[in-house]
């Protein structure tokens, strides 16, 4: 009877370490710990108002839901990347400079630094879209029809993609002084949280319906995991990861409008940079096999403010950004080595061994 | 029958004998080859002189011994993308000892390789004995090198030290090479310290990887881990040796970068790992891994280099082109990549069927 | 330890999360013996050539073998260490560098002192492969080569090892008959020079014609060790089955004449042709009629029905399906007009590993119905567990890896992916290939009640008599042309055999 009940324990947790959102809720809890521990204020939320009069909240968490929100919109995009194709996106960052330089050269026409929006946002928004995509479909070719290792395609556009932001718009940087427009990465008037927040929350729901109701997750897991099964079950793998890296562009394109839109202007070299590394350490925080096949969206969702309250929490101990990196790295590689199934092979062996050492005592 | 089979001689038969390394590094040399000359034609501005060509190898000898290491990572099937960071990091190690605490230069080196080794040794054994993927470890490399070397120092500065100095600016002039300047005088052509490191260390990896019966198991692993495995190589030793030689070389690289610049900077070899792997990839080594060759590498910086080369003295030196041509050239070469080795392989089937 | 034997397993056990593999399983090779290693799909064969050869570790039990006269106990803990031990292995699946040349391959992992000398390896190799009698350059980038010599190369790396055990795991799957013949002759000799052989194989005949024992294996235990002689077929079939039973005598009363249907045929095509080489053929097949296409492995057989499905690129060629002309270009195009198939290779063409069961039940299915329109987990449940349920599809749920199962377990699953989407036309490449004898019997008996219900089936095995046993139209294939048709009386052995080696040889 009572070995029985062991066996039950013992599966629930063998369940539950092998579970994949574990290791992005044991990260986030260790990190809420350490907070506490370390300085509780870190939790503290504020109101108050920004230079407009509107009412805000402020406050370390709210940081991490308003950057966070931009790195989970990435992070949707390069799972089904890394799902379908078995590699990942880096040109994502290079991707949001030309995106925002697109957005700003059209909103601003021929003038760097305009009274009044020469186009209306949306229109421009649509336009930087279209681009966003044109360049995650040269990505696409690249992967699917030429069947170059992801990691290297997008190589391409890593180098050379600041420099096409760069050139976009000669070299200038051109300045909004529209207040609409700062809406996008700030506040919208009389709503206390972030807007990004809630273009975020708008993207779950997206994404959420249409792996509800298409097959856009069963055929992207089927191509990942082994492509001429499914083309002999009449799916056309090409065309698949072709069009993952097109919806990748399009969470680019999101991510530019509202880069650029927080500062109004944008900065080439600076804008965005690194994030690629911290979209595919959400994928790989979230579980996900970063050589493609199965994947799991919350989880990848989840590893993204994973990533920023690290990054928060990193910034809050004045930590210079330039070195950000390195504790981020040796955070990174804990989890990584607490979710890899070789370590934790060798840590039920080792707790395996205690125990019928301390049975046979 | 097998003689009929290798009597059918001709160039196309030999072309599809030879194995997919050689035929990507012939078509690297051929291309580099060309682009010198047509750059001799049509630029002379300089191009004839020999000292162009050396100085474009004294200024890239640091990224040569980089590809290095990462053409025998890529031939394993791996990537590391903490090369460039462990040589900026080694930079401003090295230079932060010199200057402000006054060593010596040998011990310098020293610290270099040590610093190479140190990255090597741990994501060597993350990725080979805990099967963690190559490309997350080595960007967790990445992140903490260029972290940590702006915690060692933030503001870039010049090293003053005496003896590096000195070493810094030994020249080897190269014996009847050299050109007659504005006045008449003969220069002698010359080359810096770094360039003899790296032509060393490509003889000696070329050697390992074409005779070396570690340096076939690379190749072996790179081809097929599982096959390697059943036919009795040691996958792990293999995968764990190519990391940490890769993190040897980036130490060397690193010390080899800071011979040619003579400072410390967060920024230096930045985006090092990239134009590393471009290298790599232009001189014919495959991601997918058991297809490279280290002679191929050494001509994939040459012509990433000879095309920046170019392109600044055709006037187009804003600062955008260079990332536009490494790229353009970069997706050149993997399209052509492409095509061939799926042409050969549909020719293969089909002989195979025969 | 017995005398003259050279490797034993005593008492072994291994297991996996959930599976038994393997429960006290002992195992006796002797010096100069060739012992077939039989048992159904999952008996647990495989598990015990990778414990033997240190791909796994066993969970208990002793490993001994014998290193001159004295006996060791033996841990292996990789397939390096079983090989220095002189434990060779071929697999079913080849375990060779394909970027690597064939010298090179050879001689891999075991060439004396640090470094190689090119010219040394590559005459060794040669004269290997020449004493071997195998067509191949040793300079030639293995990739290059076919797959029957690709595996004669492993085989040729196996044999040139100083190794005292030699075990051969389904070596003959992918070689043609005169090949099969001349690894026989390779075998023998090599028994002659005391080599203790381990064969895994799947067809009887040639347990009969080169082994001297037998041991079977079944539901991951042992069943016992036999020699040839005092063992007849029967009896090891039906101790591989655990069951007497005559099922093999069975089958052959179920098959029936073809009657016939007066109505257009289910698919026709004329001068069909695709990229990979064949040459352009004519088909029709008619409802409720099992054809099959025959002749030696390479004839084209395959890429023929590929040709049909639209799976290899389609180069010219009429088609009509219900006698209305149609375009097949792609799979997709086959399945909406009603056809299904079955692939070949199971590992590469058929299964999804990682994905569920359920998900590669339903998978076609859902292809076809579209995009947009993706069914309810329920749905999708009720679906798996009816063909689970009808083709006794031994899995633990829905919601297992379809990687987990056992290979003819993974068939029966791809088989009910196909019945699944209710095709009119169902064309079967080697539905029996490389699984249980149980298994097959099934999968053509499932073959035979289909087209009673009204289904074509094109039907197409190694094995000829499984081929009689179905089909009531043979089509022939030689060197990737289509040579001849036999229908009625012409079903025969003799017949058959004299169609696909041609005329102008016999």
């Amino acid at each position: 009877m009572t070995a029985k009940k062991a066996g039950n324990q013992d599966s629930f947790l063998s369940r539950l370490l092998h579970h994949q959102l574990l290791i992005p809720i044991a990260a986030l809890l260790l990190l809420t710990i350490f907070n506490l521990i370390a300085d509780p204020s870190f939790f503290q939320i504020t109101m108050g108002h920004n230079s407009d009069g509107n009412p805000v909240l402020s406050g370390y968490l709210i940081s991490i839901i308003d950057y966070g929100s931009e790195l989970a919109i990435l992070a949707i995009g390069m799972t089904l990347v890394t799902a379908a194709s078995g590699g990942q996106d880096i040109s994502v960052g290079a991707g949001i400079a030309i995106a925002g330089s697109v957005l700003l050269r059209v909103l601003c026409g021929t003038n760097s630094r305009p009274e009044t929006l020469q186009t209306p946002v949306f229109v421009a928004f649509i336009v930087c879209c279209i681009v966003a995509m044109i360049f995650g479909a040269f990505n696409g070719a690249l992967v699917a029809f030429f069947r170059i290792q992801p990691m290297v395609a997008t190589l391409i556009l890593f180098t050379a993609g600041r420099s096409i932001a760069a050139w976009i718009n000669n070299n200038e940087l051109p300045i909004i002084s529209e207040k609409s427009f700062t809406y996008f990465g700030g506040y919208l008037p009389g709503i206390p949280i972030p807007t990004p927040f809630f273009i975020a929350l708008l993207c779950f729901a997206i994404t959420w319906a249409v792996l509800k109701f298409t097959n856009l997750g069963l055929y992207v897991q089927a191509v990942g995991i082994n492509e001429k099964t499914s083309r002999l079950n009449g799916l056309n793998p090409e065309l698949i990861k072709f069009s993952v890296y097109i919806l990748l562009g399009l969470c680019v394109a999101v991510c530019g409008l509202i880069k650029v839109s927080r500062l109004s202007t944008i900065n080439y070299s600076v804008i965005a940079k690194d994030i690629e590394m911290d979209a595919i350490l959400a994928v790989a925080l979230g579980g996900n096999a970063l050589s493609g096949g199965k994947f799991n969206m919350g989880a990848s969702i989840l590893g993204a403010y994973v990533i920023q309250f690290l990054t928060t929490t990193l910034y809050k101990f004045n930590v210079q950004s330039d070195a950000l990196s390195a504790y981020k790295a040796v955070v990174v590689i804990l989890l990584v080595v607490l979710s890899a199934p070789v370590f934790r092979q060798k840590i039920s062996a080792l707790f395996r061994k205690l125990r019928t050492g301390s049975a046979a005592a | 029958m097998a003689n009929s089979v290798s009597k059918r001689g001709g160039l196309s038969g030999r072309l599809r004998r030879m194995t997919d390394t050689n035929l990507l590094m012939s078509i690297t040399i051929i291309v580099f080859i060309l682009m010198y000359l047509g750059a001799i034609i049509f630029l002379k501005s300089g191009f004839l002189k020999p000292q162009t060509l050396f100085n474009i190898m004294n200024a890239n000898a640091a990224l040569i011994i980089l590809s290095c290491g990462m053409t025998l990572v890529m031939i394993t099937g791996g990537i590391d993308i903490s090369v460039g960071g462990v040589a900026g990091l080694v930079t401003m190690c090295c230079a932060v000892y010199l200057d402000y605490h006054g060593g010596n230069v040998f011990v310098s080196l020293l610290i270099a390789l040590g610093i190479g080794l140190a990255f090597g040794l741990i994501q060597g054994y993350l990725v080979a004995y805990l099967e963690i993927q190559p490309f997350i470890v080595t960007l967790a490399g990445m992140f903490f090198a260029r972290g940590m070397t702006t915690i060692v120092h933030t503001n870039p500065f010049n090293v003053q030290h005496e003896g590096f100095v000195k070493l810094k600016d030994t020249r080897i002039e190269i014996p009847f090479l050299g050109s007659v300047n504005k006045h008449g005088v003969f220069v002698p052509a010359y080359i810096e310290i770094g360039v003899v490191v790296a032509l060393l260390i490509v003889a000696v990896l070329f050697i390992f990887l074409k005779w070396g019966k570690t340096g076939r198991s690379f190749y072996a692993v790179g081809g097929n881990r599982q096959s390697a495995l059943m036919l009795g190589i040691n996958v792990r030793r293999v995968t764990f040796l190519s990391h940490l030689l890769c993190g040897l070389l980036a130490g060397i690289g690193g010390f080899v970068y800071f011979m040619h610049v003579g400072s410390g900077s967060a920024t230096h070899a930045s985006g090092a790992e990239m134009n590393a792997i471009a290298s790599s990839i232009i001189g014919g080594t495959m991601l997918t891994g058991g297809v490279g060759n280290i002679i191929g590498t050494l001509f994939g910086v040459m012509s990433l280099a000879l095309i920046q080369t170019i392109v600044s003295s055709v006037g187009l030196d804003q600062a955008w082109w260079t990332g536009i041509t490494i790229a353009g050239m970069l997706c050149l070469f993997l399209i052509v990549q492409s095509i061939i080795i799926a042409r050969r392989k549909k020719t293969n089937t089909a002989s195979a069927q025969r | 330890m017995e005398k003259n034997s050279v490797l034993e397993l005593r008492g072994i056990y291994k297991s996996f999360p959930g599976v038994k593999a393997l429960q006290n399983v002992d195992f006796t090779l002797r010096k100069g013996e060739i012992h077939a290693l039989m048992g159904e799909n999952g008996a647990g064969k495989s598990t015990l050539i990778k414990v033997l050869t240190g791909v796994y570790s066993k969970d208990a039990g002793d490993i001994f073998i014998k290193k001159g006269d004295r006996e060791e106990k033996v841990v292996f803990h990789s397939p390096e260490e079983a090989q220095h031990a002189g434990i060779s292995t071929v697999y079913q699946e080849i375990s060779l560098c394909p970027n690597l040349s064939v010298a090179e391959n050879i001689y891999l992992g075991r060439a004396e002192g640090k470094f190689i000398s090119w010219k040394k390896m590559n005459a060794n190799a040669a004269k290997l492969l020449d004493s071997l009698g195998i067509n191949v350059r040793a300079t030639q980038q293995l990739a290059s080569c076919s797959i029957a010599v690709q595996q004669m190369v492993a085989i040729a790396r196996a044999v040139d090892m100083d190794c005292s055990v030699l075990i051969l795991d389904e070596p003959t799957s992918s070689l043609d008959e005169s090949e099969v013949e001349k690894l026989f002759g390779l075998m023998r000799d090599l028994r002659d020079r005391g080599v203790g052989i381990i064969f895994v194989t799947h067809f009887l005949d040639q347990v009969y014609e080169v082994c001297d024992k037998i041991t079977i294996l079944r539901d991951s235990k042992l069943v016992g060790e036999y020699s040839v002689e005092e063992l007849p077929r029967v009896q090891l079939v039906s101790k591989m089955l655990g069951k007497e039973l005559d099922d093999m005598a069975d089958i052959k009363n179920d098959a029936q004449e073809y009657k016939g249907d007066s109505s257009a045929p289910v698919y026709e095509a004329s001068n069909l042709c695709s990229t990979e080489g064949i040459q352009p053929f004519d088909f029709y097949i008619r409802k409720g009629e099992v054809n099959g296409f025959t002749g030696l492995l390479g004839s084209g057989r395959s890429e023929s029905v590929r040709a049909i499905f639209g799976a290899d690129k389609v180069t010219s060629g009429s088609v009509k399906v219900n006698g209305v002309p149609v375009k097949i270009t792609k799979p997709l195009d086959a399945m909406r007009n009603g056809i299904g198939y079955l692939p070949e290779d199971r590992k590469r063409d058929g299964i999804i590993g990682d994905l569920s069961v359920k998900d590669n039940i339903i998978l076609a299915l859902q292809v076809k119905t579209g995009f947009f329109k993706p069914f309810s987990k329920a749905k999708a449940t009720k679906f798996a567990k009816k063909y689970i349920d009808m083709l006794d599809i031994k899995t633990a749920s829905v919601d297992t890896p379809i990687k987990s199962l056992s290979g003819g377990n993974q068939q029966k699953v791809i088989l009910g992916r196909w019945l699944l989407t209710e095709p009119k036309y169902l064309i079967l490449d080697e539905p029996t290939r490389g699984i249980d004898v149980g298994t097959k019997v099934d999968i053509q008996k499932l073959v035979l009640k289909l087209a009673s219900e009204g289904m074509s089936v094109t039907f197409i095995s190694s094995e000829t008599d499984e081929m009689l046993r179905t089909c009531s139209r043979l089509l022939v294939m030689r060197d990737r042309k289509l040579v001849g048709e036999l229908t009625g009386d012409a079903l025969n052995q003799t017949t058959v055999m004299n169609t696909i080696a041609g005329g102008g040889k016999e």
